[in-house]
């Protein structure tokens, strides 16, 4: 483990700002297109369904 | 006796396929994402010129990477649309680009939270970055086409050929660094070279890098198992639906 605290952790240096930002952006992006997907696929099959 | 690949052509027949496959990426993106965050945010150590700012690179350059990779290979499955004929080619270029699209954002996004405190500058007009902002216009006007064009065939050829024809933005990215003088730095990683970082370093970029990797190819099969029961006409050619539940209530 590198950090002596998790204040320094979060602290980052004094980068926090910046290094939270683009991880979190990042992991909400991809959180996002899963669920995206997810809902996409929900209206697909329920359109297959539908043309019955 | 020979296995016919083939087969597998046809949308239908790989749609199954694609879902058997996405928990194995999904997986294999879950567990390497975690050990590179792992490695990458509370073991490696900070870096003696640019302190802890320099961990957007875990981000950073995987989302990059992808955002080219990507493009690439939505340009050869468009390209082997094109050669071939084939449906499922197109319906691949046609799920990897919103994937493409968000990991060029996301380049750009985190190159911004990097270039802030390191240049003092959010955004500068340097080549590496006005061509990767020129790729997300190229992912774009490739998705655009596509849905501005109301025939599906035509579609598919209108955005292939513009894919293919963007693929000249892909080396003038990679090189931009050597052919111009740019603020933005050199390669990190090199095939010739020894790296020019840590070690710790090195295997956390890997670990992310392997992990959006397989996180792109679990959501681009995912999207084009969607693409495909949009996109296949089941009631005008009375077939059954791929997806299971659909194909019991049809039975």
């Amino acid at each position: 483990m590198y950090w002596g605290s998790v204040g320094e952790f979060l602290a980052m240096g004094g980068y926090g700002l910046y290094v939270w930002t683009s991880f979190i952006v990042t992991a909400l992006c991809m959180v996002w297109e899963v669920l995206a997907l997810w809902r996409r696929r929900a209206a697909a099959v329920a359109e297959s369904r539908g043309i019955l | 006796m020979s296995f016919n690949w083939s087969k597998f052509s046809a949308p239908l027949a790989f749609y199954p396929v694609a879902g058997k496959m996405i928990p194995w990426f999904s997986v294999a993106a879950a567990l390497t994402i975690a050990a590179g965050l792992y490695v990458g945010l509370l073991i490696a150590p900070t870096d003696f010129q640019q302190g802890d700012s320099y961990r957007i690179i875990f981000v950073h350059v995987p989302a990059a990477w992808m955002s080219m990779f990507l493009y690439v290979v939505m340009a050869v499955w468009a390209g082997v649309g094109m050669g071939l004929n084939a449906r499922l080619s197109f319906m691949m270029a046609q799920a990897i680009a919103p994937t493409g699209a968000m990991f060029t954002f996301l380049a750009l996004l985190t190159g911004a939270m990097w270039g802030k405190p390191t240049w003092g500058a959010w955004w500068v007009w340097d080549a590496r970055l006005t061509s990767e902002l020129i790729l997300l216009f190229q992912y774009a006007g490739v998705m655009l086409l596509r849905t501005s064009i109301d025939d599906m065939r035509r579609a598919d050829r209108a955005s292939g050929v513009c894919a293919l024809v963007g693929v000249v933005n892909i080396p003038i990215i990679y090189y931009s660094v050597q052919w111009w003088n740019t603020l933005h730095q050199g390669a990190s990683v090199s095939m010739t070279a020894a790296p020019k970082m840590a070690t710790l370093m090195l295997v956390a970029m890997l670990l992310m890098t392997f992990g959006f990797w397989m996180y792109s190819i679990a959501v681009v099969l995912g999207r084009v198992r969607c693409v495909i029961l949009e996109r296949e006409n089941l009631l005008a050619w009375n077939k059954p639906s791929p997806a299971p539940e659909v194909a019991e209530a049809q039975s």
